[in-house]
């Protein structure tokens, strides 16, 4: 059993999200930043699919009523502590009962992820144990509190007792505070007037304060279409660049509404995705365009590189 | 079937079968819909109708994979009859009090509209509705079919909480809120009924894309009897 101590601003349970529902208006939720939450799972010898923490620019504090081994991976926690011991990132570590564990504020970026060999065992809720805050739906329909307990699943994994090792964070996570973002042309990109379409990759936007899960709001350079477009409401994705009539982009995060009615100038390619995870208010990011097969080939690459690293892991564990 | 293919970022294609909001292309949408499900391609992980769009978020992370889900979805597209029928969903008759503070907005829309509330809720009740699609919300429906002499559009400011169950107007359209949500329709009437629970995991909405509505008007008498909260 997990106890929740103090909750940080925004904790909630994710895991790698809810498919088929969208055609009900419930959306895919899940971690944001997937690649990380998936390296956390790996470390504690979980499958990629098990449910962890994200936590959101601070991190909980808690307890376990049993001993444990923990990875955090995702936004660097400088002041993460074990008692008063610091809390090494991307490592597998073993956590004794009753032994408060402090993650603290993030230095830079906005999620860390928390994982917990066994998993947060709670029941799934329309195939997924995420929480999709911005609807009120999942096991848990709601942010972490203090004095919530979370079961932990059983692991048959056998974790090392000295595990000495940790992963390079570089290639999963950038400590910058500016982010470049590749996009893929949305079908209204060509409604773009000329100068809005050198303004979107040629100014640097900075994102909102009211950004969350749900979107990232862009601030800065203004931008507007030719002519307005009467538009019914599709389908987006999680990326989608939309442009409402006030001229300021919003980009749909991973708890995106399943539906959109304005226009779409472009999409962040999938690649990229998780850096958009970790951009906090007041990043600056900058775009520029890829082509579909150029955002398919890094997307594999990419793709390739994360289940290599996930098997290596998994061999180092069971030698061990 | 005719269909443009619209390949959204890497992740989604977006199958347009018409434009604006029209019962034959909301018949296609579902036609389309059935026909992807039962086909079940793979690396498919959503599917979601709209008005005159279908919406697949796919997880394939090759080139070649999806450019084989993209014909896969061509094939079976040209395969499909242009005409689809339009009455296949379930039907459910939805009781609505459009009376009192119910229908905080009903006085306002029938002077806009310029005939009588009573009037405006027989033709509220006359037609079918069908479910074009879910959205904005967690089982949200957008119904077509409104009397287009109800047209009303939105209110100029939105109310910060609209109570669930209520029925509203925005423009042709006609919907259901299933919970308490910021909203700017304008609301007629209110439904006893649930239209979102999450204790149903199975079945968390009483409405899907595809099925048929019908509303028949109750009094608040009728409407307290039946509200589980009351």
């Amino acid at each position: 059993m997990l106890t929740i101590k103090q909750p940080g601003p925004l904790t909630t349970l994710q895991d790698l999200g809810r498919n088929g529902s969208a055609h009900l208006g419930i959306g895919h939720a899940g971690a944001a930043d997937q690649p990380a939450l998936r390296l956390a799972n790996a470390l504690v010898g979980n499958p990629a699919s098990a449910c962890a923490l994200e936590a959101t620019l601070l991190g909980p504090s808690l307890i376990f009523d049993h001993d444990v081994v923990v990875a955090v991976t995702g936004a660097p926690l400088s002041k993460a502590r074990i008692g008063d011991q610091p809390l090494p990132p991307w490592q597998a570590v073993h956590v004794p009962s009753g032994t408060p564990l402090t993650l603290g504020p993030m230095a830079h970026g906005c999620r860390s992820y928390l994982a917990v060999a066994g998993g947060i065992d709670v029941p799934c809720w329309r195939q997924s144990r995420s929480t999709d805050i911005n609807a009120g739906l999942g096991p848990i329909p709601r942010a972490l509190e203090a004095g919530d307990t979370l079961p932990i699943g059983h692991t048959t994994s056998k974790l090392p007792a000295d595990v000495d090792w940790s992963l390079d964070p570089r290639p999963w996570f950038q400590a910058s505070t500016s982010h470049r973002i590749r996009l893929l042309p949305g079908s209204h990109a060509e409604r773009l007037d000329a100068a809005s379409r050198e303004r979107l990759v040629n100014e640097s936007f900075r994102i909102g304060n009211d950004s969350n899960r749900v979107g990232l709001r862009l601030e800065g350079p203004h931008l507007a279409l030719d002519d307005a477009l009467e538009m019914t409401s599709e389908g987006v994705v999680a990326g989608t660049m939309q442009l409402p009539p006030g001229g300021q982009p919003i980009i749909m995060g991973c708890e995106h509404p399943v539906t959109g009615g304005y226009p779409r100038i472009a999409h962040v390619c999938a690649v990229d995705l998780p850096v958009l995870a970790q951009c906090r208010p007041g990043d600056t990011v900058t775009f520029e365009w890829i082509d579909k097969a150029g955002a398919m080939e890094l997307l594999a690459t990419r793709e390739d590189a994360l289940e290599h690293l996930v098997d290596r892991i998994r061999e180092r564990l069971e030698q061990a | 079937m005719d269909a443009r293919i619209e390949t959204l970022g890497d992740t989604a294609l977006l199958l347009h079968v018409g434009d604006g909001m029209d019962r034959q292309a909301s018949a296609r949408v579902h036609a389309l819909t059935r026909a992807v499900r039962e086909a079940d391609p793979d690396g498919l992980d959503d599917i979601v109708p709209a008005y005159a769009s279908v919406l697949l978020r796919h997880h394939l992370t090759t080139t070649k994979a999806t450019d084989a889900l993209h014909q896969q979805i061509r094939e079976l597209i040209a395969g499909l009859p242009d005409q689809a029928d339009t009455a296949t969903g379930h039907l459910h008759r939805i009781e609505v009090c459009y009376s009192g503070d119910y229908g905080s907005d009903l006085a306002e829309l029938a002077s806009a509209c310029g005939m009588s509330a009573d009037e405006v809720v027989k033709r509220h009740c006359a037609p079918e509705y069908q479910v074009a699609m879910t959205g904005f919300a967690p089982g949200f429906p957008y119904l077509i079919g409104l009397d287009p002499a109800l047209a009303t559009p939105r209110r100029d400011t939105p109310r910060t909480r609209v109570p669930a169950g209520s029925v509203g107007i925005a423009g042709p359209q006609t919907g259901i809120y299933p919970s308490e949500l910021p909203g700017g329709w304008q609301l007629i009437g209110r439904t006893p009924l649930r239209l979102l629970d999450a204790d149903h995991a199975d079945q968390p909405c009483l409405l899907e894309p595809g099925d048929r509505v019908r509303f028949e008007s109750i009094d608040a008498s009728q409407f307290k009897h039946r509200d589980p909260s009351c």
